[in-house]
C-alpha cells in the first residue's frame, strides 16, 4: 500500500526562484533563508519518496477568473511550467503519475470532495520554487498537483481545507501500490502585496501557526478566512494549503525541522518538516 | 468588498466582475508577444479588453491603488508591473507612499 512518509511546509516566494536563477543563495540577504533547507533535503535523500503531492495555489498561470475551481487535482503525465510575465526562467516539465491521480480523484469524489480534474495543467512558482528548494528541480520524483483557490473569494474555509487534507490522506493510503508519498504544502506565511496595508507581516501570529500546525492543527481550523486575512495579510491566507497538507498526516506525527525567517521579498518565510510514522 | 481591515480589499465576486476586463488584460501578459504588443500600442491593447475609462486612466498613470479600486487583482496586476520591471517591493512602496528603501526597511524591521 502507498504510505505518506511525511509533510513538508514551505513558502514559495517568486524571488526565491529568481535568486536560484542568478546563483545568489549565499548572498548575505539570502543565506539565512537557503541555509534552512539542507536538513530537509538530507531527509528526502534518506527517505526517498516516490511521489510528491504538491498542495499549492495558482496565481494566474493555469487558471483565470473565467473558470476558477476551488479545488483542482492534476491527472497529467507531465506538468509544464511557463512564463508568468515577470521574468522567472521557465523550467523543464515535471513528471506526473496519472494512475495515482485518478485513484485520488475517485477517492476524493467518493468522499464528497467534488474537485476539478485536470489532464493539462501548467504549474506556476508556487509549485516549481518548492521543487527547486527540495529536489533542485525534481526531475526524478513523480508529482501530483492539488491546487487550492486563494485568488477569488469566497475561499474554502480553513476547516474545509483540513478536511480535504484528511480525505487526501485516506485517498493516498488506500492506493494498492507500494509507494512512499510526501505531501508538500506551499505558501505563506504572513504577507500582503496589495493595498495601503502592503508590507504587512505578523511575526507573533506566524510563530503561533508554526506551533499549532505541529501540535494542534484543529485550533487553526477555527479561524475564518476574514480573520486569517486580518492576522496574516491578504496573501497570508495561503496558510490554508498548510492545513490541507497537515490534514493528510494521519499517523504519528513528529517534528523534524522548523525554520522562520523575515523577510524574503515581502513575506515571512516558514519551513516545517514533519515525519508521519505508521 | 470593503472590510473593517484597514488598507485591505477582499477580492470577491463583486470586485471580480468589476475588474474582469482589466484582470483579463493583465492575465494575457503571461505571453511575451502580448507584453510587446501592449508596449507597441497601449491604447489599442487596452481597448481590446474593454477597460472602463477609470481602469484605462489607472493603467495610464501606473497607479496600483487605483487599479485595485477598479477591481484589479494583485496577482494579475503584478504581470502588468513586470512589463515595467517593477517587483512586489516596488509596487508595495508605491501603494504605501514611501521610497522602496524605506519599504524594505519596514519589512526587515518586522523580524525584530
Amino acid at each position: 500500500m502507498a504510505r505518506i512518509v511525511g509533510g513538508i511546509y514551505t513558502s514559495h516566494i517568486p524571488a526565491i526562484g529568481a535568486a536560484i536563477a542568478r546563483g545568489a543563495e549565499q548572498d548575505p540577504y539570502w543565506k539565512p533563508f537557503f541555509d534552512a533547507y539542507p536538513p530537509v533535503r538530507r531527509w528526502l535523500e534518506t527517505v526517498k519518496p516516490d511521489v510528491a503531492v504538491m498542495v499549492y495555489n495558482d496565481h494566474g498561470l493555469n487558471f483565470f477568473l473565467d473558470k476558477l475551481p476551488t479545488f483542482a487535482v492534476g491527472a497529467a503525465p507531465q506538468y509544464l511550467n511557463a512564463d508568468e510575465g515577470w521574468g522567472l526562467p521557465t523550467l523543464a516539465p515535471f513528471r506526473g503519475d496519472p494512475k495515482l491521480s485518478w485513484h485520488v480523484i475517485e477517492s476524493l469524489v467518493a468522499d464528497e470532495f467534488d474537485i476539478t480534474s485536470c489532464q493539462e495543467m501548467y504549474v506556476d512558482h508556487a509549485f516549481v520554487v518548492p521543487m527547486q528548494l527540495l529536489w533542485g528541480g525534481g526531475r526524478e520524483i513523480r508529482t501530483l498537483p492539488v491546487a487550492i483557490n486563494t485568488v477569488q473569494h469566497p475561499l474554502p474555509t480553513p476547516r474545509r481545507c483540513y478536511h480535504l487534507g484528511q480525505a487526501l490522506g485516506r485517498a493516498i493510503e488506500s492506493y494498492p501500490e507500494d509507494l512512499k508519498v510526501v505531501v508538500v504544502s506551499t505558501g505563506g506565511l504572513s504577507h500582503q502585496l496589495d493595498g495601503k496595508r502592503a508590507g504587512f507581516i505578523n511575526k507573533n501570529f506566524d510563530l503561533m501557526c508554526l506551533e499549532k500546525i505541529v501540535s494542534d492543527p484543529e485550533a487553526l481550523t477555527k479561524l475564518t478566512i476574514e480573520e486569517l486575512v486580518e492576522d496574516a495579510g491578504t496573501q497570508g491566507v495561503e496558510l490554508i494549503m498548510w492545513l490541507v497538507g497537515r490534514g493528510a498526516l494521519t499517523g504519528k506525527v513528529a517534528e523534524l525541522h522548523r525554520h522562520y525567517h523575515i523577510p524574503v521579498s515581502n513575506t515571512a518565510a516558514g519551513l516545517l518538516l514533519l515525519d508521519n510514522a505508521a | 468588498m470593503s472590510t473593517t481591515i484597514p488598507g485591505t480589499t477582499i477580492f470577491d465576486g463583486r470586485e471580480a466582475m468589476k475588474g474582469y476586463g482589466l484582470n483579463k488584460m493583465c492575465y494575457s501578459f503571461n505571453s511575451a508577444a502580448n507584453r510587446a504588443e501592449f508596449l507597441r500600442d497601449e491604447d489599442a491593447y487596452c481597448e481590446r479588453f474593454g477597460l472602463t475609462p477609470a481602469q484605462r486612466d489607472a493603467v495610464r498613470r501606473r497607479d496600483v491603488l487605483a487599479m485595485i479600486e477598479q477591481g484589479g487583482n494583485i496577482y494579475y496586476l503584478a504581470k502588468l508591473a513586470g512589463i515595467f520591471g517593477l517587483n512586489v517591493q516596488d509596487i508595495g512602496a508605491q501603494q504605501t507612499g514611501v521610497a522602496v528603501d524605506e519599504f524594505r526597511a519596514k519589512l526587515e524591521a518586522a523580524g525584530d
